[in-house]
């Protein structure tokens, strides 16, 4: 396989710019001919299906949700950053850029990043102009505030609900456009397979998960907004339904798979209260503004928080990174947390916390600003623990929050398929080796208002392909195999649950690929998963039939593909031997215990390629190339 | 502690669907409603019945999908949360639960527990949202709004679209829900300029769907997971009446 980046020539500030003018256009009275799937509606997809259907494309937007609004995008808590400088702290496009850059560990791709840094002031804007009620200051203009691994505050948000808010407002642009004709939704429809004809994208099979009716529907390109994968570690932060499919069957199909060993593992999530546990929830990054992270510095102090005196505690993040402090980066303060727990210094039960303490902001601040800023999170926090935030401190762990790996794309988003574009959490273009803290949201709306709608039209005017037919041969084909399948899971009949196959994945993720990881551990896994996989296809029970609301057949084809695609992320795992960003391989560390990246080897994109079922996948190296940035030690000390 | 569960079982739109008692045994106080829902359902699973078919995704009380009638209150009778962030603890050995699906024309059963309340996605087409296209707006500090109408606007923009406000009207009314959106909209500058024909086309269509009147009696409120007030029915009447009023968009339609 080839790997054509794509990327412009000429400095790099100018590269979007210089391209946007080299792109072919398609006519205005021309792009009604052309029928656009977008699969997914979350932030990148209802963003590009909204924008899109504005150009005159025809769009086809498909979500397995009952309504395009509750894509897990929705559940955004902190902000989304751009590069507005309303602060006048110094903020830049340039800062914007080298602090992504710098947070993803040197791992993601330069020009990639400078766009995103460049688009994210026009977001914005956008979001401004279609009614998002962002926080305000008294005098009527926008609030900022500060996020991890950033010196300047450039995060705009909406209370604790900013990724809810932002996706309303996509939301209500896609909406209007349906109303308008321009789009047609189908909301509780799966993708099944990803169809390509003669070598380009062109159309997708589909269950409709109320009557189990499965479709082929065609289209001259084939968009995936599918999101992440951290559910492959069955207990994350992610929305119960989260799933690989969309991009797993890409990846079978030819779309190579970048970079799964990155997965981001967050530091403020609420501790994992039992087995019963389904999912964990995040408590938004923004809280580290004012709530500070300790620990006992006496192993089993059985003591309660408040009397322990500040002299017996140990404020870990300020002390080991004094110019960043409780605002280090994700990967940073997860693995200072872990340490603290792997040294017995863990709080509440199993000794699996670290305390976040408001004590100080209260005392600063007065309760009612704390209330006002982090109201609705410190509700949350109460609901599952049933402790009140405001009168002792959270409990915290680190939690799977984001994947950073996904589709391989090019500089136009269009996966090594093509005619098949991925945006996005689902493609791995933007966040290097770890995301910052609200740049999730930057890269979802810039994908969908602002780069796709460019490179699509391009793809259209440079490959004149013929119309594709729904009835084709690839089509049938695609459909019966997709068929095959579902007959197969409920034909089993075997003793065991699809959750139990999905809780044993998760845990043989989580503990040997999880927030630390050793060649010992990965090739532990790599013999631990093909054999649940095997006993999956033997011994899974999955009940009702095919042609009905059967959401455990639902949950059976995802658990699948996760039996697979786990299996990959730890080969990517074992094979990248350097620690950076996400991935911290034990064996890879500086004296102090920080990720210590091998340059000169691993500066690439590991893009794996398929082969068929029983060959291992190809590993592709897209060399990472950095024209303005000098590669240097991470360092928030 | 052990509950007994009386839950809604419907195999599909036309069935007529009736009560069914499960055992819910050995359930932890931490779990949530749902993860006790995900015990019997496992349990159900390994015995070879079909087991509950229910919405949920987030399970953070922030998508809007879940939907469960408990003992006749929408979302279980915790104020300002979801049945998703219901937990156990506020139950106790011994109780008998019923579990219904919300109840209304306009959100017909699919199956069990799991309603189609794509006549509120109908809603929002028919004019909730600013009509703006990608591109050409200006820059976002260019108009200053007053803090109080900002926070105002996002009181009501947080709603979730769950659709309790219905389940728990008498007269199945979407009048919350709808006059979130319009005073959302309505509180912002950016939204003013469609308000009139905003809040007419929301109104019929919303009526069309065949959601019923409101009864002023609050229980949407009450049973509201993000406590949107009372207050901004009155706000859409409001917008309702001066739209009716002056009656432009419908004078410009005609020609006049």
């Amino acid at each position: 396989m080839i790997l054509d980046s794509k990327i412009p020539s000429g400095p790099l500030a100018q590269k979007w710019d210089k391209h946007r003018f080299e792109m072919k256009l398609v006519n205005p009275a021309n792009k009604r001919k052309y029928d656009v799937i977008i699969v997914g509606s979350g932030l990148a997809g209802a963003s590009a299906a909204a924008t899109m259907a504005e150009l005159g494309y025809n769009v086809k937007c498909f979500c397995f949700q009952d309504s395009p609004r509750r894509a897990h995008s929705i559940a955004a808590q902190g902000g989304i950053n751009a590069a507005k400088n309303y602060k006048n702290d110094g903020d830049s496009i340039q800062r914007l850029f080298y602090d992504t850059i710098k947070g993803g560990d040197f791992r993601a791709r330069e020009a990639n990043v400078y766009r995103l840094a460049q688009v994210s002031v026009n977001i914005i804007d956008q979001c401004v102009a279609q009614g998002v009620p962002f926080a305000r200051e008294y005098g009527g203009l926008l609030a900022n505030r500060s996020f991890g691994g950033a010196q300047v505050s450039r995060t705009f948000y909406a209370r604790g609900q900013t990724g809810q808010q932002l996706l309303l407002g996509a939301y209500q642009a896609l909406s209007r456009q349906i109303g308008l004709g321009k789009v047609k939704m189908y909301p509780r429809s799966e993708m099944l397979d990803l169809v390509v004809v003669d070598g380009h994208a062109k159309g997708i099979i589909v269950r409709d998960l109320v009557t189990g009716n499965i479709t082929s529907h065609a289209a001259d390109a084939v968009v995936l907004g599918t999101g992440g994968y951290g559910n492959v570690f069955y207990l994350s932060t992610n929305a119960k339904l989260c799933n690989v499919t969309a991009t797993w069957k890409a990846y079978k199909k030819g779309a190579a798979f970048a970079n799964p060993c990155y997965t981001q593992i967050h530091p403020t999530c609420i501790p994992v209260s039992g087995d019963h546990q389904s999912k964990l929830t995040l408590m938004s990054e923004s809280l580290r503004n004012d709530g500070r992270v300790w620990v006992p510095k006496k192993k089993g102090d059985a003591r309660k928080p408040h009397e322990i005196p500040e002299g017996e505690r140990d404020y870990f993040l300020e002390r080991k990174y004094p110019s960043f402090g409780n605002l280090a980066p994700r990967d940073i303060a997860s693995r200072a947390a872990k340490e603290a727990c792997d040294n017995g210094l863990g709080v509440g039960p199993g000794g699996l916390g670290v305390y976040l303490d408001f004590a100080d902001a209260i005392k600063r601040l007065g309760e009612s600003t704390v209330r006002e800023r982090y109201g609705n999170l410190f509700d949350m926090y109460e609901k599952i623990t049933g402790e009140n935030a405001y009168k002792a401190p959270m409990r915290i762990y680190p939690a799977v929050h984001y994947t950073m790996g996904g589709s391989w794309v090019d500089y136009n988003l269009m996966s090594s398929i093509p005619g098949c574009f991925v945006i996005g959490e689902a493609n791995f273009s933007d966040h290097g080796a770890n995301r910052l803290g609200a740049s999730a949201l930057m890269q979802g709306l810039a994908d969908g208002y602002f780069i796709l709608p460019y490179t699509i039209g391009n793809y259209f005017a440079t490959n004149k392909q013929p119309k594709p037919k729904s009835d084709g041969p690839e089509f049938k084909k695609a459909l019966e195999d997709s068929t095959a399948r579902i007959n197969k899971f409920l034909s089993i009949k075997g003793k065991r649950t699809v959750n139990s196959f999905h809780r044993e994945l998760g845990k043989i993720m989580w503990e040997k690929c999880g927030m630390a990881r050793t060649d010992e551990s990965l090739k532990e896994a790599l013999k631990l998963i093909p054999a649940l996989r095997g006993e999956f296809w033997q011994n899974v029970t999955v009940s009702g039939s095919p042609g009905e609301l059967n959401q455990n057949l639902e949950h059976a084809g995802r658990v699948a593909d996760f039996l697979e695609f786990g299996e990959l992320l730890c080969l990517d795992a074992l094979t990248r031997r350097e620690s950076c960003g996400g991935h911290f391989r034990t064996e890879f560390q500086t004296e102090e215990g920080e990720a210590k990246r091998d340059d000169e080897n691993f500066a690439f994109v590991s893009a794996w390629e398929y082969q068929g079922p029983d060959k291992p996948p190809i590993l592709n190296k897209e060399p990472l190339v950095y024209e303005e940035v000098h590669m240097s030690q991470r360092s928030y000390k | 502690m052990n509950l007994t569960l009386k839950v809604w079982r419907q195999k599909n739109a036309t069935d007529a669907g009736a009560m069914v008692t499960y055992k819910a045994d050995n359930i932890i106080p931490d779990m949530s409603f749902l993860e006790m829902l995900d015990v019997v359902n496992e349990d159900l699973l390994l015995r070879g019945e079909d087991p509950i078919a229910f919405d949920s995704d987030c399970r953070e009380g922030i998508c809007g999908t879940c939907s469960l009638v408990i003992d006749g209150i929408a979302h279980g009778g915790q104020r300002g949360t979801t049945a998703c962030q219901l937990h156990m603890r506020h139950f106790n050995d011994g109780d008998v639960i019923t579990i219904e699906p919300w109840r209304a024309k306009a959100f017909p059963v699919l199956k069990d527990l799991v309603t189609d309340r794509s006549s509120f996605d109908r809603i929002i087409q028919s004019g909730g949202f600013v009509s703006v296209n990608t591109g050409g707006t200006p820059d976002a500090n260019a108009l200053p709004i007053s803090k109080l109408d900002s926070d105002e606007s996002m009181d009501a923009a947080q709603c979730i679209g769950c659709g309790a406000c219905v389940a728990a009207c008498k007269n199945a009314s979407a009048m919350l829900f709808v006059s979130a959106k319009v005073s959302h909209l309505a509180l912002l500058p950016q939204g003013r300029a469609e308000a009139e024909t905003r809040v007419l086309n929301m109104v019929r269509t919303m009526d069309k769907e065949g959601f019923g009147n409101c009864t002023v009696t609050g229980s949407c409120e009450a049973v509201c997971p993000k406590e949107i007030s009372l207050d901004f029915i009155a706000k859409l009447n409001r917008e309702y009446g001066k739209a009716v009023l002056v009656n432009r968009a419908e004078r410009q339609n005609a020609g006049a």
